[in-house]
């Protein structure tokens, strides 16, 4: 077996959490334009084999949040405030240097789409060795049987010819199998995965997704699993963090939030996922109104608008404060005023509940 | 891919014959002709006549016509009704003249403008880039004709920096080997010879690269600036890899495609149209030939050159497109 993270982290728990992200702020300052806050006061962690789940809408915020988290907004026209530690190292405000050498070998990333993030015009065998023979000290030969070897474990049959070919020559499933085995080649201790299944089919969604589970399990690495999608939540997530606007506005462990979620924009959520258990027949609720039907979180809640228990004092105005980020239980955090009393279905979801 | 060559080669023909019908007609529609040309306006009736049946110019049109293309395809082109001597020999002593200057103003063009394109992009929106955009302004708006005729007057005629006229020194007696000046002064250890036809491209390579040159940096920059954005290069830094690897693999890789087409179109266009700068540098290409041939009414040099330019720019272009194929794994011909 190639991938063998356990001693990192095994030192990493030792420490604390390999990822601490403490009030991460991003805005984007275009020339002539005001400057726009697409991500606000977010703060998560993530341990050793440790899976979180960041969920929200499209345009929420996930991306750029682990876009910030990696290191890989651009310089200019973007500022990033608040702190993200990886295994101590401090990486806001890190020269260039120290994060290039942190990303590909201890932290590593997966993206949407599978065909555009990757090289149309170089084979896949040198997108796989290239991220070896920057971090490891291995020679080209070295590499491409690692390559191999790399192929093979996520699940890519005959890896010696599909080194050899190109993006296009691939199905989308095998480009994002090749795109995860490029993520783990050197081991990392962090996994991102934002919206690893989006652009797939839904067969071959299931089988991603269990092939980062399995690796997950195998390796102990810690995963930041980013999906607007709560289907992906429930088969794979240990902690779930709620985002909203930018900011989080629910955190709680995956049966919790299951079983009860507080936040009604969390309980909509549920309400329009297709659930193998839920009552049979019942229709799916979707959360009315779009994304773009929003307050500024200075005037209030953002999700009131389309807020069903929204309340006068669920504005600033009113209420003489912002909406903030509040304990709620153990191990619960939440964002709102008037949150909800009880599960929508009672009864299953009081048992896991209680079973925590 | 050796079915796409032959494609390619036989679409040529109708394109060659067309050519050499609209040449032929264009050229007797001339006022003049070359008889005039070559005995001057006060020649008596019956000297033309006679200068007319020995290049068998007496005949009806579409005579001359079936002849010069039964000869063509021999690739005998008849004799310059100017020199008298064999167009093809003319041709062939002229060609690599002409392909020294273009290989120069390519080299020019490429080795300037994609480092310049390049970091107009990635310093978008600074000087650098303000400048590099009005300059490829320029560029493509000078006329090359008196951008030829500056460079000259400036670097060769006031400066004495470097030549202004042919491709050597005439008292230097190089040995001719392919009538390639640069590379017979190699071939034959001539390193004198070698430079002082080297330095007579520099000027006429400058004022033809020029219009190549300001394409190349547009492109390249329009082109960069569009890759950097996509997401395989956002993957490559994910991968934390060196700078320069993303930037030679992930980005010039992907940002030189459309590039690399232009270069080829530019040296196609470039090979036909050395014409007006060749004049100026009186060099001793095919251009300037072609120049004193259409003031001379030099009919089977013209028709000559133009049809194996063409044949040339079409095999340029071919080139171009297999080298494509080989860039781009994406529409690789099986
Ligand atoms: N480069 C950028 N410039 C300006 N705004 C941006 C940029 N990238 C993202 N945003 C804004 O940030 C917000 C969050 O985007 P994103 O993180 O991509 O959402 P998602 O949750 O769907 O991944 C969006 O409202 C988007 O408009
Ligand atoms: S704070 Fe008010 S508006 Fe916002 S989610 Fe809670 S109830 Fe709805
Ligand atoms: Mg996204």
């Amino acid at each position: 077996m190639s991938i063998e993270a356990l001693p990192a982290g095994e030192a990493a728990r030792a420490d604390g959490p390999v990822l601490q992200v403490d009030d991460l702020s991003v805005t984007f300052t275009r020339r002539g334009e005001a400057p726009t806050r697409a991500v606000d006061g977010v703060s998560f962690a993530v341990d050793a084999g440790e899976t979180v789940g960041l969920v929200g809408e499209s345009g929420c915020g996930k991306s750029v949040t682990s876009l910030a988290v990696m290191g890989l907004l651009p310089r200019r026209g973007v500022r990033v405030g608040g702190s993200v530690r990886f295994g101590g190292v401090e990486l806001v405000g890190a020269p260039d240097r120290t994060l290039r050498d942190l990303r590909g070998a201890d932290m590593a990333m997966v993206f949407q789409d599978p065909l555009s993030s990757l090289n149309p015009v170089v084979p896949i065998g040198t997108q796989v060795t290239e991220v070896l023979l920057e971090h490891r000290d291995v020679s080209r030969g070295e590499a491409a049987d690692e390559a191999t070897r790399l192929l093979d474990r996520v699940g890519i049959p005959d890896p010696g010819r599909r080194l050899k070919e190109y993006p296009h020559q691939l199905s989308g499933g095998m480009r994002q199998r090749a795109l995860i085995a490029m993520a783990l080649a050197c081991s990392p201790r962090l996994l991102i995965a934002d919206e690893p299944t989006t652009a797939l089919d839904v067969t071959i969604q299931a089988q991603i997704l269990e092939l980062l589970r399995e690796l997950v399990v195998d390796t102990g690495t810690a995963l930041v699993m980013i999906t607007h999608d709560l289907g992906v939540v429930a088969g794979l997530c240990d902690r779930v963090h709620v985002m909203y606007a930018g900011r989080i506005i629910e955190s709680a462990d995956r049966h919790d939030l299951f079983a009860r979620p507080r936040h009604p924009y969390t309980g909509g959520l549920l309400a329009s996922v297709p659930r193998l258990d839920g009552a049979r027949g019942a229709p799916l609720t979707p959360i009315r109104g779009s994304a773009r039907d929003t307050i500024p979180w200075a005037e209030g809640c953002a999700f009131a608008p389309r807020c069903d228990h929204a309340q006068d004092d669920c504005l600033t105005e009113v209420s003489g404060s912002t909406v903030p980020l509040e304990h709620d239980g153990p191990a619960r955090e939440l964002r709102c005023r008037h949150p909800l009393r009880r599960p929508p279905s009672a009864t299953g979801a009081t048992a896991s509940g209680a079973a925590r | 891919m050796l079915r796409f060559v032959v494609r390619r080669l036989l679409q040529l023909i109708p394109i060659l014959l067309g050519l050499s019908v609209l040449l032929f007609a264009w050229l007797r529609a001339l006022p003049g002709g070359p008889a005039q040309a070559a005995l001057g306006e006060r020649a008596t009736p019956e000297a033309i006549a006679r200068y007319n049946e020995l290049f068998g110019l007496d005949q009806p049109i579409y005579v001359q016509y079936l002849r010069f293309l039964g000869r063509a395809v021999q690739l005998d082109f008849g004799n310059s009704t100017r020199t008298g001597r064999p167009v093809t020999e003319e041709f062939l002593e002229r060609m690599p003249g002409t392909i020294e200057l273009t290989l120069f103003a390519m080299v020019f063009a490429i080795g300037v403008g994609i480092p310049l394109g390049y970091l107009a992009a990635r310093r978008h929106g600074s000087w650098i880039d303000s400048t590099s955009v009005i300059g490829s302004l320029l560029g493509v708006a000078i006329p090359v004709f008196f951008l030829a005729y500056l460079l000259r007057l400036v670097f060769a005629v006031e400066l004495g920096w470097l030549p202004g006229s042919g491709r050597q020194e005439v008292r230097i007696d190089a040995t001719r080997v392919t009538n390639f000046y640069v590379l017979d002064g190699v071939l034959t250890g001539e390193w004198d010879a070698a430079w002082d036809a080297f330095t007579h491209l520099v000027l006429p390579g400058i004022a033809l690269g020029t219009i190549p040159l300001a394409i190349i940096v547009r492109i390249t920059r329009a082109s960069v600036l569009d890759v950097v954005n996509e997401d395989y290069v956002r993957t490559a830094n994910a991968k934390g890899l060196a700078t320069q690897t993303v930037r030679r693999r992930h980005i010039l890789r992907n940002a030189l495609l459309p590039v690399s087409t232009t270069i080829g179109l530019q040296t196609g266009l470039l090979l036909s149209g050395a014409v007006l700068t060749e004049t100026v540098f009186a060099f001793g290409g095919v251009g300037s030939a072609i120049y004193d041939a259409i003031f001379g009414r030099d009919y089977a040099l013209l028709q000559g050159f133009v049809l194996l330019l063409a044949i040339m720019y079409v095999l340029v272009n071919l080139l171009v497109d297999i080298s494509y194929g080989l860039l781009d794994p994406r529409v690789r011909v099986s």
